[in-house]
């Protein structure tokens, strides 16, 4: 750890509600520890505006160890910032330069309203998970772990695409707000396994209807999401997706779902 | 002495086959009739996820709460290591005999032995269910489950996916729960803080929540309520605990006349990234794990300033394979912080600073670096963002940090706490892991929490109570509703100087300096005093900006550091009270050449502490513990 202090200017998304309309506001964050990270850089910034009695800027966060999918904006017109795989509350101040100017804005996504500042409402993604995005087995009727034999390369592939934290930065990202990189990353993860093959082509058919209901656009295969995906999910999952949905789409009619869905 | 106040519920029999007799015994509630019962489960991290799935699929309706904006938020996500089992799948001498023992010895025996005897048995049932889930646990080539090593144990137990095994296995609960959300036998509420609970004719019938979207204050009533709101290491401030971990669930609760069971019992963790600077906000954890390949040192010279590279073999002292040389770097999390400690403070830490190495070179070299960084890759990743240094280059520089609290609401054999229909699972009760918790099992014991025991003992509760419907227009339900808001606007109308972010790093360096990882008489008399004056400050001079009727994070912050002063005031008479070492609390008093020095004569109890009102000192009651079992022992890892 080399440590020095820098100084960098902020241009924030400011906005107290869905009723108002926002604005940008500048803002300087002054002596910046390099080993800091961004969000402890914002904390700084907060406690500032604290002290003169302004309200702080809100952003989502919790962990701060890149695993909770809380955290997560633009910076510079980059989801999660300048640094491959890299979530927001894990980008540190290293990264930076004295005198730089960042541009710090939400998610902009129609299927994520904003809340206030920086933060967005992305329950849109908990509700394509509970569309389809479950292996349907009952606490207590299982067999034993090692009675269902995976094999290796299977487990990892199921592995990576289930590393997804559902930030939402492939949305973010994406120039047709598309959210086909989370639905096929959880399509992928159970569909590689034994146990979730049971249900693919129905959960396909559900988890992708319901992608669409919640108004997140088509996928036009331009790769942003994953070059921005802080967990690195490839795109060769949402070929997976199409494949699963084209061969569910022509085999047989969708089952009912029992949910509304919304 | 025993008291009266506090009946366990330990069914009696043979230790073995306690748990099945029980459940024979168990009222059923059945299947028609279950839709007509209503359980609130608050939190959804392990415990609470899999607590609520599983009542959902049993046709309870269930309302679930938490604080985040998504029930996969939950800070179970954080754990990186893995889940022990009994399974023996490695036929290395596993039981679950040696399971409950190992757990027992590993918490100093100061956790029940019946409680500790059940998680081991119903482990192995967690590790099948949350394989039908679709958890993707690492696999060896011929397809079986893999396994590895963790502290306290000398087998392989330890399930685990690469070192993410806790976003595994809760999205593997999330997603549980989402089915039953989709069928409608869950109700989800997310930004939901629990604020009270509300007791109607002696049993807790609901709760009164913050929605902290809109500020408003909301009533829900239900026939049971469920806490499962994790542990209270942000006590410390720096910890390796999420920003939103709160012991302000579980703190309620406590004011409503649950007890509170050994608030000391807190777990420091000795593999974090250190602390670099003042506005630091959290600390980093690097799993246990590591240390399967990994070997801790420090340099045998005082003020040592070469790198580590360039620091020979012959002076550099491995003191966990030199002091334990049975368990080397795998000895238990307790024992591996306090010596981490003992050697920086003689002055042996990396650079001068709070640190020691842990160090691959070995293992690089034995294994290769590919092989290292498909075990743990994710983590050095996270080393070098963090630090800017690269782990397979160079040691990495560790030191302890507040991780994990063994201390919670006090609950007998069935969860269920002092205040009757109030059950408490997961790290917010104190039931499994005595005076330290071994690693790999704070995910066993959420899970077992809430697949395998609560509901049985629910259904149980259930059917030997007659349970009338209550409405959120009873009194009882617009008194908490009165009270919330008056101790919102109470703190809203304070208008001090300092911010909410100030008092509770204040808070923290006390609980760190004079509770943390050595407690002395005269140091807890003295945090005691200071937590006083820091009470009085903030009540005075707390800065809130904003609305309480809109979303206001500042104001969320400072209910719950208020509620931490409480708790660390109480923390601090715990450990002043407890006259003896046992696991993770170390009095400095009570010591044999640095190793704990239990008192079993006087201290072989829980500590459960009662609330008598504001401004009125806990009373102190305690469950005397038998061990009929396992033999009372020195602890030994030598």
């Amino acid at each position: 750890m080399s440590e020095k202090n820098i100084n960098i200017t902020l241009k924030v998304w400011r906005q107290k509600n869905q009723r108002e309309s926002g604005s940008f506001k500048e803002y300087v964050a002054k002596n910046v520890s390099t080993d800091a990270s961004f969000l402890e850089m914002l904390d700084a910034v907060n406690e500032e505006l604290i002290s003169k009695g302004d309200d702080p800027i809100a952003f989502d966060h919790d962990c701060r160890e890149g695993i909770c999918g809380s955290c997560g904006f633009m910076i510079n017109g980059n989801a999660h910032g300048p640094l491959k795989s890299t979530t927001v509350c894990q980008l540190h101040m290293r990264n930076f330069k004295d005198g730089d100017f960042l541009t710090l804005e939400p998610w902009r996504a129609a299927a994520f309203p904003l809340i206030k500042d920086l933060t967005v409402d992305r329950s849109a993604l908990d509700r394509i998970i509970r569309s389809g995005g479950y292996i349907s087995v009952n606490t207590g009727n299982a067999p034993d772990g090692n009675a269902i034999m995976i094999p290796k390369t299977a487990a990892d592939e199921a592995f990576n695409a289930a590393t997804c934290i559902g930030c939402g930065a492939c949305v973010a990202s994406c120039k047709n707000a598309s959210a086909a990189l989370f639905t096929s990353a959880k399509i992928s993860h159970l569909g590689l396994l034994p146990q979730g093959e049971v249900e693919k082509e129905k959960r396909a058919l559900s988890m992708v209807g319901q992608m669409d209901k919640e108004g997140f656009g088509a996928c036009t295969s331009t790769g942003s999401c994953s070059a921005s995906c802080p967990k690195d999910i490839s795109l060769t999952n949402i070929a997976r997706m199409n494949r699963d949905y084209m061969k569910a789409s022509f085999s047989k009619k969708p089952e009912t779902h029992s949910g509304d869905g919304a | 002495m025993a008291n009266s106040k506090l009946d366990s519920k330990i069914p009696g029999g043979p230790i073995e086959t306690m748990w099945e007799d029980y459940k024979f015994k168990m009222k059923l509630v059945n299947p028609a009739n279950k839709k007509k019962h209503s359980v609130i489960v608050v939190g959804t991290g392990l415990a609470g996820a899999s607590a609520a799935a599983s009542l959902g699929e049993m046709g309870y309706k269930v309302k679930a709460f938490c604080v985040h904006e998504s029930p996969r938020r939950a800070h179970s996500v954080a754990a990186q290591g893995g889940i022990n089992a009994a399974k023996n799948y490695q036929n290395d001498g596993d039981s679950v005999h040696r399971l409950f023992y190992d757990t027992i010895k590993g918490g100093d025996f100061r956790a029940r032995e019946a409680n500790v005897h059940r998680l081991a048995e119903v482990s192995t049932s967690i590790i099948d269910t949350c394989v039908a889930q679709g958890v993707p646990f690492a696999r060896e080539y011929g397809g079986t489950l893999s396994n590895r090593s963790f502290g306290g144990a000398q087998v392989s137990r330890t399930f685990y996916a690469r070192g993410q095994t806790g976003q595994q296995l809760l999205i593997g609960a999330y997603s549980a729960m989402m089915r039953q959300v989709d069928i409608g036998q869950v109700d989800l509420y997310t930004r939901r803080e629990m604020l009270d609970v509300v007791v109607v004719d002696g049993k807790a019938r609901g709760i009164t929540v913050r929605n902290l979207l809109t500020g408003e204050i909301e009533s829900h009533e239900a026939d049971v309520v469920v806490l499962a709101t994790g542990g209270y290491s942000n006590v410390f401030y720096l910890s390796t605990n999420a920003m939103a971990c709160a012991v302000t669930a579980a703190w309620k609760a406590h004011k409503k006349g649950s007890f509170f069971a050994n608030p000391c019992y807190t777990q420091i963790h000795p593999t974090c990234i250190p602390v670099h600077g003042e506005n630091q906000s959290k600390l980093t954890l690097m799993s246990e794990s590591l240390r399967n390949d990994g070997r801790v040192w420090v340099p045998k010279n005082k003020n040592e300033t070469r790198a580590a590279k360039d620091i020979p073999e012959s002076e550099r002292d491995y003191y966990l394979e030199r002091i334990y040389p049975s368990f080397g770097n795998l000895a238990p999390r307790d024992v591996s912080s306090r010596q981490a400690k003992f050697r920086c403070d003689e002055g042996f830490g990396v650079q001068g600073q709070n640190a020691v190495y842990l160090d691959f070179g070995d293992a690089i070299k034995r294994y290769g670096e590919d092989k290292i960084a498909e075990r743990y890759g994710n983590l050095f990743q996270m080393y070098d963002k963090i630090t800017g240094e690269n782990p397979y280059k160079m040691p990495m520089k560790i030191y302890p940090a507040p991780h994990y609290t063994m201390g919670g609401l006090w609950v007998d054999y069935n969860l269920m706490s002092t205040i009757p229909g109030l059950f408490v699972a997961g790290e917010a009760n104190f039931s499994d892991h005595g005076a330290n918790r071994l690693g790999a099992s704070a995910l066993m014991q959420g899970l077992a929490d809430g697949y395998f025991v609560l509901p049985y003992t629910i259904g149980d509760y259930i059917a030997n109570n007659k349970l009338d419907k209550v409405s959120t227009d009873k009194t009882e339900f617009k008194d908490s509703k009165n009270a919330v808001e008056t101790e919102i606007s109470k703190l809203m109308n304070i208008k001090g100087a300092r911010t909410v972010e100030s008092f509770h790093k204040e808070l923290g360096r006390v609980m760190w300096d004079k509770c943390g990882m050595s407690r002395t008489e005269a140091g807890l008399k003295d945090a005691i005093k200071t937590i006083g004056k820091i009470k009085e400050e903030f009540w005075q001079n707390v800065r809130i900006p904003g609305d309480a009727a809109d979303m206001n994070n500042e104001l969320e912050k400072a209910g719950r550091v208020a509620d931490y002063i409480e708790l660390g005031e109480l923390m601090c008479r715990d450990a002043l009270e407890r006259q003896e070492s046992c696991g993770g609390h170390f009095r400095e008093e009570y010591q044999e050449n640095g190793e704990a020095k239990r008192d079993d004569e006087k201290f072989c109890h829980v500590a459960a502490w009662e609330w008598n009102g504001a401004n009125k000192p806990q009373t102190r009651n305690t469950e005397e513990l038998k061990f009929e079992n396992v033999k009372l022992a020195t602890r030994s890892y030598k």
